[in-house]
């Protein structure tokens, strides 16, 4: 045989026995997740228990994800989607992608909080705050709502992260509730004001140590730090927009069940467990996720805002909508 | 040579399929190019246009640009300085300084930054950025340009200075532009390596293009976005490809020269001066490698708490993450050195118009990062081999793309040092082809394959991007553990993965030093850009 032909067939035999040597388990669970990672491995594990079902997950990005679902198509390995926001599900929704849930799944969780067309489940919400630096927002007063935040005064003082998952909802309630053009106005002057960061952990944690006087995020990374650091270790707080202001968004994270899905049983299953007073209890207590359980009856961690005085804004899941409008504004407020 | 002259049917046969296969390793390079390429084509032209004349363009062309041109004048000088003093002066410790300016590339890029920006929030942006990859990218001058002085003939020198010329002009006037191939080949490592940087300027807060496409990936909602910024960073890699193509045409001229003797070049003499080049020594080796590693060290004492860390930290998870590096980079570095060997046997064997073309198309991936290359190869595997989606075997295969130039770089030259007129004899002698591969061809090039397959492992082991898009489901890599975790800020928990990979790239630094060393340094003093070559992406 010539060189090459014989390089040729042994490389061959080489890829074909690498790729091979993947495991395929029909059996398990393949779930997408865009929830931390934190909160996701403690309910796969609670899950594996109680069902003896075997979770994989791949996780990523709200918005990654969902392209990768709609780029994979019919050929997606996936069962189930977990979002970290409702316009994640929205997006796949209007793709004609999720499998109507059963009734006894939706009706656990208020209405408002599921997919209008019964396809996907709400299972957590968090609340959009402001953190605040204890010295360094010691002179200031705070905005009455999310958009004062763009106006001058604020240049230098705030920290962002555009590219979050968690920032788009953010960007289409603006949209939904003050329109496109004082949407886009609200996103330029973010622009000549804040800093930006990466992710909200890196807002977060800026703000604390003292590099920025306040930052948006979402409730949650502030409760985390705090567990993280100790009471001694926080120099901030958190400021909650009220009054129904769009600063004061709550975003719902939920999960729906692909139609392509290879084990829709076990898929309806997991869904349907997130929604349990099982995993509530699990996610309340877990001293990780700081989110709010949506399953009436069951009390989210002590240190957050009490659920019932949350004034969050007048949005329901389709005005909110799917977040496709919010990355083309922040392209074009130069902020992505 | 003189054998080639005489072309039986026999040896053009053997040549047509020596360029089929090295055709078809080219295809399969430029196959996630071509795919990006096309995707952004498709696209509508004014969303093209929005998307690449939207305000955040310029200032991520200023940036890029900015990072790309002074890491790469700052580490030219830093790597030449480096190399001159550890070459040519008479220090004390004389082994210890190429040994200190060396190191440093074996920190993974975003473990040093890692350890920067938990020392101090200070540490971001700009300079941080330049302080980072600095530290990790001179080597790759460092290394080309102490190689070519030790080649030097100094016979030259010696006439030199008895003709009158001082130290300083004989400097400028003789051995700078003897080392200029190197010097230069070096340097454009240094910008192909910066241009395509993720982790790092992620880490630091500074943003450029390639770390804007990761971004648009996440945020998108689609991949198109992420195709047309793509593009303009192909154009700026096609034209550090082309500046690289005129620098070498210019350099061939001191290449090969006859030599006299070889001997060892004189050492210069700095008096009470030598302390002061040791105390700069070592003050670097501070900045590049004593900081960062310390810093790694106080975060292994500290607690990271879980709800802060999207990896914790267990004897398990160590192992599982530490066994899918190694077992991927091994791979993957078989399956890379595999493929370069039709390319680099061509470039070896029949250098020319053709192979020097294919030679720039695996160029141009190297200056394209990880990124594009694994959104690309999506998109391939969904559409045209399903099979292949989210498979062990596409990440291995993204590998091989990205970090063939290297091995190619390596492997040409380990054939050119096995000689063609051995090759010819055994064949003449009755050997076969597939016998004369294996008993001839690659016992006499294995450390220069060996030196291929180490630095490909240490590339693997330490990427990023493509590992992060690619990775089979339940798949986590050490990198993707302390990425998970760093990009979080839980730098408590992300410590042991951090150390475990930095002890696993020094592993793969010494051996790489080990097959490049003896005979094979002087070797590839001849041609600067080959070391500079095979240290890339480190």
């Amino acid at each position: 045989m010539k060189p090459f032909i014989k390089q040729g067939l042994l490389g061959a035999a080489t890829l074909i026995s690498l790729g091979l040597a993947l495991p395929a388990n029909a059996a398990s669970l393949i779930l997408y997740s865009a929830q931390h990672p934190q909160t996701v491995k403690l309910l796969v594990k609670d899950f594996e228990q109680a069902s003896g079902i075997s979770v994989k997950v791949r996780e990523g990005e709200g918005p990654e994800l969902v392209a990768q679902l709609m780029a994979e198509g019919k050929a997606s390995p996936a069962d189930v989607y977990f979002a970290s926001n409702s316009p994640e599900l929205m997006a796949l929704e209007g793709k004609q992608m999720l499998t109507h849930l059963p009734a006894t799944t939706l009706a656990a969780i208020p209405a408002k909080y599921n997919s209008p067309s019964g396809n996907w489940v709400g299972v957590t919400a968090r609340e959009n705050v402001l953190v605040v630096n204890n010295k360094l927002a010691a002179g200031l007063s705070m905005p009455a709502s999310l958009l004062d935040l763009a106006a001058p005064q604020w240049k230098g003082k705030l920290a962002i992260a555009p590219s979050d998952g968690d920032f788009l909802p953010l960007v289409s309630a603006v949209r939904a509730l003050k329109g496109d053009a004082a949407a886009q106005k609200w996103l330029k002057g973010l622009r000549d004001n804040a800093q930006m960061f990466d992710d909200n952990e890196g807002v977060a944690a800026a703000v604390n140590r003292g590099s920025v006087a306040v930052g948006i995020i979402n409730n949650y990374y502030w409760a985390r730090l705090q567990v993280e650091l100790g009471a001694k270790g926080m120099h901030s707080q958190l400021y909650h927009f009220g009054n129904g202001d769009v600063g004061a968004l709550l975003n719902v994270s939920g999960a729906g069940v692909l139609k392509t899905a290879h084990n829709a049983d076990a898929a309806q299953k997991f869904v349907s467990y997130l929604t349990s007073a099982r995993a509530q209890q699990v996610l309340a207590k877990s001293n990780i996720t700081f989110e709010y359980p949506l399953l009436p009856g069951i009390a989210p961690a002590p240190v957050l805002k009490p659920f019932s005085q949350l004034a969050p804004p007048p949005l329901d899941m389709q005005k909110l909508g799917d977040d496709s409008q919010a990355a083309p504004m922040l392209r074009k407020a130069g902020l992505l | 040579m003189a054998f080639y002259s005489l072309k039986t049917g026999r040896a053009r046969y053997r040549q047509g399929w020596l360029f089929a296969a090295a055709l078809a390793v080219c295809l399969v390079l430029a196959s996630p190019l071509l795919v990006i390429v096309w995707q952004a084509a498709q696209s509508d032209p004014a969303d093209f246009i929005d998307t690449l004349w939207r305000p955040l363009v310029a200032s991520l062309a200023l940036n890029t640009a900015l990072i790309v041109a002074s890491t790469t004048l700052l580490c030219g000088v830093l790597g030449l300085v480096s190399a001159w003093f550890s070459e040519r002066t008479r220090l004390p410790w004389q082994g210890l300084w190429p040994l200190l300016s060396v190191a440093p590339m074996a920190v993974p890029t975003f473990i040093s930054s890692y350890a920067w920006v938990s020392l101090s929030d200070d540490l971001q942006g700009f300079p941080a950025a330049l302080l980072v990859l600095v530290s990790a990218y001179s080597p790759l001058v460092f290394l080309p340009v102490s190689a070519a002085l030790r080649g030097l003939d100094p016979a030259l020198e010696e006439t030199a200075r008895t003709l009158g010329l001082g130290p300083w002009r004989c400097f400028f006037r003789l051995i700078l532009p003897q080392l200029r191939p190197a010097l230069l080949g070096g340097m454009l490592l240094v910008a192909l390596s910066t241009l395509s940087e993720f982790g790092a300027f992620v880490l630091l807060r500074f943003r450029t293009f390639t770390t804007e496409i990761f971004a648009e990936y996440r945020a998108g909602f689609d991949s198109h976005g992420a195709a047309q910024l793509s593009i303009a960073l192909l154009l700026a890699a096609a034209l550090l490809i082309g500046l690289e193509w005129r620098v070498r045409r210019q350099a061939s001229s001191y290449e090969r020269r006859a030599r006299g003797t070889r001997r060892a070049p004189p050492r210069l003499e700095l008096g009470a001066g030598k302390w002061l080049v040791v105390a700069g020594f070592l003050l670097l080796s501070c900045v590049t490698l004593l900081l960062p590693l310390s810093t790694l060290g106080y975060w292994l004492t500290q607690h990271g708490d879980a709800a802060v860390s999207p990896v914790e930290v267990s004897a398990q998870l160590l192992f599982d993450a530490s066994f899918s590096s190694i077992e991927l980079g091994l791979e993957g570095a078989a399956l890379t050195v595999l493929l370069a060997l039709p390319l680099g046997y061509l470039l070896a064997r029949r250098p020319g118009r053709v192979a020097a073309f294919m030679e720039r198309v695996a160029f141009l991936v190297q200056g394209v990062p990880g990124i594009v290359i694994a959104l690309g190869l999506v998109t391939v595997s969904i559409r045209v081999i399903p099979g292949l989606y989210q498979s062990q075997f596409l990440l291995l295969l993204a590998y091989a793309i990205l970090f063939l130039p290297l091995a190619m770089v390596s492997v040409r030259s380990a054939l050119l040092q096995a000689e063609s007129r051995l090759e010819e004899l055994a064949r003449s002698l009755g050997l076969k082809g597939w016998q004369t591969w294996l008993r001839v061809l690659l016992p006499m090039a294995a450390p220069g394959l060996g030196a291929a397959a180490s630095l490909v492992f240490l590339s693997i082991v330490t990427e990023l991007t493509a590992t992060l898009l690619l990775s089979p489901i339940g798949t986590e890599t050490l990198a993707t553990q302390i990425w998970a975790d760093t990009s979080a800020m839980a730098f408590a928990a992300a410590a042991p993965y951090a150390l475990i990979l930095t002890v696993l790239s020094m592993v793969s630094t010494w051996l790489l030093m080990l097959l490049l060393g003896g005979n094979a340094i002087n070797r590839l003093a001849a041609d600067g850009t080959t070391v500079a070559g095979e240290t890339a992406h480190v």
